[in-house]
């Protein structure tokens, strides 16, 4: 059956795969998911399995570091043009480029170089603070644009995990922002509502938040097991269920603040919040090595377990997985309940470590994030914590940028999506900068999953 | 979830006529025991009669006690009747239906019990005017689906048509052009979606899931960057005013509901008539539907596949562009950051629950609408219910339908998977 061989991060080298859409390209492709779906409808009922690694290739394969790499700058020289071409400043200089073609290209490249510059400041180091603590300011200072990047690739790192560790079990986990919510709820009522000793209040706050996120997850993961719901409707579908819990829950006098009106809840308790990492100027908090040592915790996990092998041959292939004596159903069930903890462990470390209260807007886009991290990432552990430094340290440019240059920090959400768009179509990239093909066929290796349902 | 017709007689086997009896007990059992007996004291009133009407239609007043007792003792016999006879498909259809409107009408009896009257042909106008997007959307999931591409960027379709109808409305003072600029915002879209899809192979629901984020980081971007700071020029359209057809508009109760609104209702009846016919009834749809289960086979017979795939997604993102549109110059006006909200999504499940058929779309999408109705006339008339808990229904509902309870629908055989040729 299936030789499953490893790669050096996990990436599964070619399974041969009997009923799958993978084929060359040569060869008539939706002959093979077309008679594999007819010829077992009872399996395919079971849950997509067929097409389960072509979603798993998609996301690991055809694309290298190279493309990567061109793909974060495609994207961000569209998102300058964007910038620039949406400045009046710039528009107006453009409505007289024929008299003075130079004005015209130096205020598009000035409007757009410091847009960048404010995000480079606000995101890594600001030569302002380094002066300034030459002269007697605050040290702390330096480190804050660090320290921001760091907060916010926080919960990041926590729900992009959650997305590549059902990637690799071939799930597509949109819910992120629901089982985010399911941790927030959990870790913060117990932060705010329950009275425990200093340490053990945090510590039971955020396992309470994993535990919140993993009972999200479990939902999903048994409902596919159990009748072969596709996961990704259920997931999008759960994440407003969540999101409508939660307001509703801010609308019980239990988790409404006394004296207010408005959905907010209490303050989580002082023995509840995530310890600071470098003392109270900078926000940089535990959170951050809980992250890390989640991301260790899922690569150990993938790489050293039976569980994490068993998951990754379930998601290659989960017919060989079912002959080789594996459940791919239990494997279903197993890993969303940890990738649901993961997002609610997220979730834990935004109400513990930075907004302290729930509010109905907590979970942010946060899980919809974690969709381009897990991508940007290639769904390895490793490279979900890079992928979500990067667009920490492009949220917190961001809002920098936008409090320096007043350009919106939308634009971020457009090069992270612009980002992700060029990383799943390598063909793309290739032909923007004139690369040669890959080896031949390399389409073919995109194959993509239906509903299965 | 009851209203939705049963469409797909094949499978209709002895386990889901028991589910579906035992369905109709339990909501028969609710009407009875829940919204019969814990009804406040007092009489529910509905009225029919908006301001202003030609003919008036008396208040109908209702004591909750005996009415949803009444309709929940219908409900669980005619349940028991599902369950054990082997009915023929219209008396089912007509038993689902009835145990649905009895569900509903318990419902509102219970919700409305000694409270100001509930003004039930404004609910069923903002049911409509809900239903609109979610409709057209997922005509454009069908549109897509049905020929083989997975459509989830319906949420970010609705985004943009919403965004470049209500700038262009604006900037030209024409709604006409605003309608048009919003169908093609979305069509823009869809080419992305396709060429992506299509063209690069890219998973469907990967481009589709980062398409809507695209489209959303977009519109916002350009929300702040040039709608705020030009409100007056960039974001004051007006809005579509009601047309109301002579003669239709007239009758009472149904004319105010279906017959006078704003063109996009009448623009949804045509798009529902046209792409069911298309669909269904012509040698186009069997086409594209030939292409949607079995390309390899399509292409044999001389059917261009991708050519096929490209044309329908673009229709799909056309209509769905429309949807958007009546979000912003079919409503409110103004466009506001992630207008959409999360009904392309709706949209979606409508598609999904309505089994990939564009009248089973639309059945779900008016339930569904109506649940969003509900939600604000309750708010309205003062119901302590929580409208949190009504909004949460369409996609409670859908999870329920993909779980399998209420039937599965089939999605098209080739659905999600890129075609290459042999």
């Amino acid at each position: 059956m299936s030789e499953h061989t490893d790669g050096g991060d996990g990436t599964p080298v070619n399974p041969s795969v009997p009923t799958t859409a993978r084929a060359a390209p040569e060869s008539p492709v939706p002959e093979s998911p077309v008679t594999a779906t007819g010829a077992t409808p009872a399996a395919a009922r079971k849950g997509g399995g067929i097409s389960a690694h072509a979603l798993l290739n998609a996301v690991l394969e055809g694309n290298s570091a190279v493309v990567t790499f061109l793909a974060i700058v495609s994207a961000i020289v569209i998102g300058g043009l964007l910038i620039a071409f949406t400045s009046p400043v710039v528009l107006h200089a453009w409505s007289k480029v024929f008299s003075h073609p130079a004005t015209a290209f130096s205020q598009a490249w000035t409007i757009a170089a410091s847009a960048y510059s404010a995000m480079f400041e606000g995101s890594i180091l600001n030569p302002h603070t380094v002066s300034a603590a030459f002269h007697g300011g605050s040290t702390a200072a330096i480190f804050n644009p660090l320290s921001e990047t760091a907060v916010n690739a926080t919960p990041l790192i926590l729900s992009g995990l959650s997305v590549a560790l059902a990637f690799r079990a071939g799930l597509f986990n949109i819910g992120a922002t629901g089982q985010f919510i399911g941790g927030t709820m959990v870790a913060g009522w117990i932060g705010f509502a329950v009275h425990l000793p200093v340490v053990i209040h945090v510590v039971v706050a955020v396992i309470g938040g994993f535990a919140g996120g993993a009972l999200v997850g479990w939902f999903v993961g048994d409902m596919k097991a159990r009748t072969g719901a596709h996961e990704v409707i259920v997931t999008i579908m759960l994440n407003y269920v969540m999101e409508f819990l939660l307001l509703y829950l801010l609308g019980l006098t239990v988790f409404r603040q006394p004296g207010r009106t408005d959905p907010i809840s209490p303050s989580v308790a002082a023995n509840a919040t995530l310890p600071h990492l470098a003392g109270s100027n900078l926000r940089i908090n535990a959170g951050f090595l809980v992250a890390l040592a989640a991301a260790g915790a899922v690569w150990w996990l993938l790489n050293r377990t039976t569980v994490g092998f068993e998951l990754r041959t379930v998601g290659a292939n989960p017919s060989a997985a079912r002959s080789a004596g594996m459940s791919p159903e239990r494997t279903w069930v197993v890993v969303m309940m940890i990738a649901g903890g993961l997002a609610g462990l997220a979730g834990a470390s935004v109400v513990l470590g930075t907004d302290f209260q729930l509010t109905p807007q907590i979970y942010g886009t946060y899980g919809i994030d974690a969709i381009t991290v897990a991508l940007l990432g290639r769904a390895s552990p490793g490279g979900v914590v890079l992928a979500a430094l990067l667009y920490g340290s492009l949220h917190a440019g961001g809002i920098q940028m936008q409090a320096q240059t007043q350009i919106p920090v939308d634009i971020v959400t457009v090069i992270q999506a612009l980002i992700v768009l060029f990383v799943a179509a390598p063909p793309l990239v290739r032909e923007i900068f004139h690369l040669r093909r890959r080896g031949a066929g390399e389409g073919g290796q995109l194959l993509a999953q239906g509903w299965g349902s | 979830m009851t209203t939705v017709p049963l469409l797909h007689e094949e499978g209709f086997s002895l386990d889901r006529q028991k589910a579906f009896g035992g369905l109709f007990v339990a909501l028969g059992l609710v009407d009875i025991f829940v919204f019969g007996l814990l009804a406040n004291p007092g009489d529910a009133v509905f009225t029919f009669t908006l301001t202003g009407a030609a003919v008036n239609v008396p208040n109908l007043s209702l004591a909750p006690g005996p009415v949803c007792e009444g309709l929940g003792a219908l409900s669980v016999v005619l349940g028991v009747a599902y369950a054990v006879f082997k009915l023929s498909k219209l008396p089912r259809g007509v038993i689902s239906a009835t145990a649905g409107i009895a569900f509903v009408m318990s419902f509102l009896c219970w919700a409305d019990a000694g409270l100001v009257p509930l003004p039930f042909v404004s609910l069923m106008q903002a049911t409509m005017l809900a239903a609109i997007p979610l409709i057209l959307g997922a005509l454009s999931g069908c549109l897509c689906e049905r020929s083989g591409v997975i459509n989830i960027a319906i949420e970010g379709q609705l985004l943009l048509g919403a965004f470049g109808a209500a700038v262009i409305a604006s900037a030209f003072g024409s709604l006409w052009l605003g309608l048009i600029t919003g169908s093609l915002a979305g069509g823009l879209l869809a080419a992305l979606l396709a060429v992506f899809a299509i063209r690069y192979m890219v998973d469907q629901i990967i481009v589709g899931v980062v398409l809507n984020v695209f489209a959303s980081g977009l519109t916002g971007y350009l929300y702040d960057q040039a709608l705020v700071p030009y409100q007056n020029r960039l974001n004051s359209p007006n809005t579509f005013s009601p047309i109301k057809i002579p003669v239709l508009g007239d009758i009472p109760i149904i004319g105010p509901i279906l017959f006078d609104s704003t063109i996009f209702l009448y623009i949804t009846y045509a798009m529902l008539a046209l792409v069911h016919i298309g669909l269904f009834k012509t040698r186009w749809g069997l086409r594209v539907r030939a292409v949607g289960e079995h390309p390899t086979a399509a292409d044999t017979v001389g059917i261009r596949v991708l050519w096929t795939r490209y044309r329908n997604v673009l229709l799909g993102g056309l209509v769905a562009g429309i949807g958007g549109a009546s979000l912003t110059i079919g409503s409110v006006g103004s466009f506001g950051k992630d207008i959409s909200s999360g009904q392309g999504y709706i949209a979606l499940a409508a598609m999904i629950f309505g089994r990939w058929t564009p009248l089973g779309a639309t059945g779900a999408a008016l339930f569904f609408g109506f649940t969003l109705g509900l939600a604000n006339v309750l708010g309205t008339i003062g119901s302590p219910i929580p409208s949190d808990l009504l909004l949460m229904i369409p996609y409670a509902a859908t999870i329920v339908a993909v779980t399998g309870f209420v039937g599965r629908g089939r999605p098209p055989r080739a659905d999600g998977q890129p075609y290459v040729k042999a």
